[in-house]
């Protein structure tokens, strides 16, 4: 008799990752303070649209409502197209970045305690040009240690891991990091304190792009940071995305001219997966790895990334309407990591 | 004086006294509630923890009907099925404590295969259901409650009606073996209790545990028991009011039932107390075997049970010998064939009645009750029963009686093993 119920005790409740232990163990809400983050909370709240209906067609998978960009303090069209550039001051190119708390919602309705540069996930695309001198002035307004460690060549001090120059930044606590553009190319920054995963996972990274000496050719560019969110603390993404949000690129597409050049920085900061891609329905592009040189290596319609891994993407639409683009890893594709363009005349 | 004081206060009726203590606490609560819980700051995060009850799959749409079973009310913002996103609709956006919710997906899935249902929290948080067969859930139509009557009847009420026949036999031995008998009786019934106990916990582990819980089931045990004994209680008393006949009371002073203590068949208060104890044990195995027809209605539902030739055939040499149980103690008294069909059906057909619960709105809290309830009932019988194999040298455990005990403890066990679908 007792085997009847066999099928049954599997499906005790499993929460949080407890499958492996089979008790129920609460899920753990946010495992940082969040500094009254919560006011904003309730606005995201009433300005989310919660449908609670199937309003997509039948047989089309995807999440359920919007995701609030009031709410989020950023947009992930607006981050698409969005070049930081900071400030020339005495031949030198400034930023200024803050990490901060700060909880955002990755997928309609479901809130992120997320760890931020400037308040936003993927942090600001810092671009330059190849040779400037660069000085990143960065405060940790966090409530916990961080750093910015770029990409590129410069000397150890400058690196922003704990342990060499600088090191840990404390809660409160600033330091300057300056060094030069070099070599031109698609790179990225993120933090490098340790739990090294956690830091990168919450949010602290963004696209570092810089430009060869004399320029690429005029284009309609975009970055795109491919990222995911562990959101129950399991080692696993429940959530992906490019640009943070869910299906962001679905409601709304991005909008490109038919003809024109567009030019995608494509970055992959994802964690606990080993690989991400990037594939386009209907079309090709030329593949630049890492943009450290200016032919092509591959004209391809997917590629693949592993962790840390970016490049740069050309192509131009010969039709108009509406082109699908998303990761040929169908897993994520269906877990938020898929989109649209729209190409008009 | 004395009298004069009390009138001049006029004391308030005691059962004022009786309440103040009620009314007090009312007031202390609202208050501690109306000050928020003064000098006590909550600490710790929410907690997110939503059971579920019961699977319904219906073709391009999965059912899940939940229970919050944490502490703090719980948003339900999306529904991943096999890592993808999926449209869904709920009945509540926000399942506060020990609230039911149910959830409807709307997912193309394919009979037979595997499902894991994820449903992310507004936190974040992750409630997995794993569905480990999809199978159609069967309409609760004329021909589903007609199929899970013919189970019930097969693995219910006509093998104890088989058993029953043993009954002319059981007439024509002696004393002695009848007490093997009914040995052998309260043998097999502690393994339905056992097995009873053993199955509630152990559905009570996949209920909600704010429901009670492993709990349930010794509730149920207990307050069966007690229920049992006071109609027990009940019924000899009256008997006595109406006959007078303490002295022919039988059954709890060591004389084996239905004997006169000289081998001789008793007259018609014996055959009552025969008849009493024969409907307390097939009481308590009809109470079991509700649950069994629960396990097997449930099983059915979910796609888990194959209903084939072997599984009835095990049932039914399983529930045979709860016929045997139930004839044992009239051996020496005259039960009318209307009787005895009464019995055979109150022992089989709660099977029928377990098998259409099972199937059509099962609970695993009310299931494990259920199971506790048939527990605390066939102790209650083998309590009823024990004085009955009494040597008369006022001896429990003769050898006799051991090998009774210990060959129905076998034989459940062995046919059990038939059982294990």
């Amino acid at each position: 008799m007792r085997k009847l119920w066999e099928n049954k005790v599997s499906r005790r409740k499993l929460l949080g990752g407890a499958a492996a232990t089979g008790a129920a163990i609460p899920v753990l809400h946010e495992l940082v303070p969040h500094q009254g983050l919560h006011g904003g909370t309730s606005a995201a709240q009433a300005a989310v649209e919660h449908h609670r209906q199937a309003h997509r067609g039948s047989g089309h998978l995807g999440a359920i409502g919007r995701v609030s960009a009031r709410a989020n303090g950023f947009d992930p069209h607006q981050i698409v197209r969005d070049f930081d550039e900071g400030t020339l001051r005495g031949g030198v190119r400034e930023w200024d970045i803050v990490a901060q708390d700060k909880e955002i919602e990755v997928a309609p309705g479901v809130k992120y305690a997320a760890w931020t540069y400037n308040g936003r996930v993927p942090g600001p695309t810092l671009r330059a040009r190849q040779g400037e001198r660069l000085r990143i002035n960065f405060t940790n307004g966090s409530d916990h240690p961080h750093t910015i460690h770029f990409h590129g060549i410069h000397r150890d001090v400058m690196d922003g891991i704990p342990g060499i120059g600088a090191g840990n930044i404390g809660p409160g606590e600033s330091t300057v990091y300056e060094f030069d553009a070099d070599p031109f190319g698609l790179h990225l920054y993120h933090c490098h304190s340790t739990p090294l995963a956690e830091h990168i996972a919450k949010g602290l990274y963004g696209a570092f792009v810089i430009d060869p000496e004399d320029g690429r050719p005029d284009a309609d560019e975009l970055v795109m940071v491919m990222n995911g969110f562990d959101t129950n603390f399991d080692r696993a993404n429940e959530v992906y995305a490019v640009n943070t949000v869910a299906f962001a690129y679905m409601d709304q597409p991005i909008r490109v001219k038919r003809g024109e050049l567009v030019r995608i920085y494509l970055v992959n900061v994802l964690e606990f997966d080993f690989v991400n891609s990037f594939h386009i329905h209907a079309n090709f592009f030329d593949y630049y790895p890492t943009g450290t040189r200016l032919e092509p290596r591959d004209f391809t319609d997917t590629v693949i990334q592993g962790q840390g891994e970016r490049g740069i993407l050309e192509l131009r639409f010969p039709y108009t309407g509406k082109y699908m683009f998303h990761a040929h890893v169908s897993e994520f594709a269906e877990l938020g990591w898929m989109g649209f363009f729209e190409v008009v005349d | 004086m004395e009298v004069a004081a009390a009138t001049r206060t006029r004391k308030p009726p005691r059962w004022v006294a009786g309440l103040a203590p009620l009314v007090v606490l009312a007031v202390a609560i609202g208050l501690f509630v109306a000050l928020d819980a003064p000098g006590l700051d909550r600490i710790g995060v929410p907690e997110e923890e939503l059971t579920v009850e019961r699977t319904v799959l219906e073709p391009g749409l999965i059912e899940l009907h939940l229970r919050n079973d944490g502490a703090d009310p719980v948003r339900i913002e999306q529904a991943i099925v096999n890592d993808g996103f999926v449209s869904f609709t709920q009945s509540s956006e926000e399942v506060g404590r020990l609230a039911a919710t149910e959830v409807d997906v709307q997912y193309p899935w394919i009979e037979g295969q595997a499902y894991e249902v994820i449903l992310l929290t507004s936190t974040g948080g992750t409630i997995d259901h794993a569905i480990d067969v999809a199978v159609e859930t069967p309409d609760a139509g004329l021909g589903f409650y007609g199929l899970m009557a013919l189970i019930g009847l097969y693995v219910g009420v006509i093998p104890v009606a088989i058993g029953m026949l043993w009954l002319p036999w059981v007439r024509t031995i002696d004393a002695r073996w009848i007490r093997f008998l009914l040995a052998f009786t309260v043998g097999l019934l502690a393994f339905l209790g056992i097995d009873a106990l053993l199955e509630g916990t152990e559905l009570a582990g996949t209920g909600p545990e704010a429901l009670g819980g492993a709990a349930l089931v010794w509730l149920g045990a207990v307050a069966a028991y007690l229920a049992l004994t006071a109609v027990d209680g009940w019924l000899r008393g009256r008997r006595k009011e109406v006959t007078g006949a303490e002295a022919l009371e039988d059954g709890g002073n060591g004389r084996p039932l239905g004997d006169d203590g000289r081998g001789r068949p008793l007259g018609e208060d014996a055959a009552r107390s025969a008849w009493r104890a024969a409907f307390l044990v097939a009481l308590g195995i009809g109470l079991h075997n509700l649950g069994e027809g629960l396990a097997i209605g449930s099983a059915y539902a979910v796609g888990s049970l194959a209903l084939g030739a072997a599984l009835v055939v095990g049932f039914a040499l399983h529930n045979t010998t709860e016929g045997l149980a139930i004839v044992a103690p009239t051996a020496r008294a005259r039960l009318s064939l209307r009787r005895l069909a009464l019995l055979g059906l109150l022992a089989g057909a709660p099977a029928v009645l377990g098998a259409w619960i099972g199937a059509s709105a099962f609970h695993p809290s009310v299931a494990a009750l259920l199971f506790g309830v048939g527990a605390g009932a066939i102790a209650q019988v083998i309590v009823q029963i024990l004085p009955q194999v009494r040597e008369r040298d006022g001896r429990l455990l003769s050898p006799l009686v051991c090998a009774g005990l210990l060959g129905g403890l076998l034989v459940m066990y062995a046919t059990g093993l038939l059982v294990s679908v």
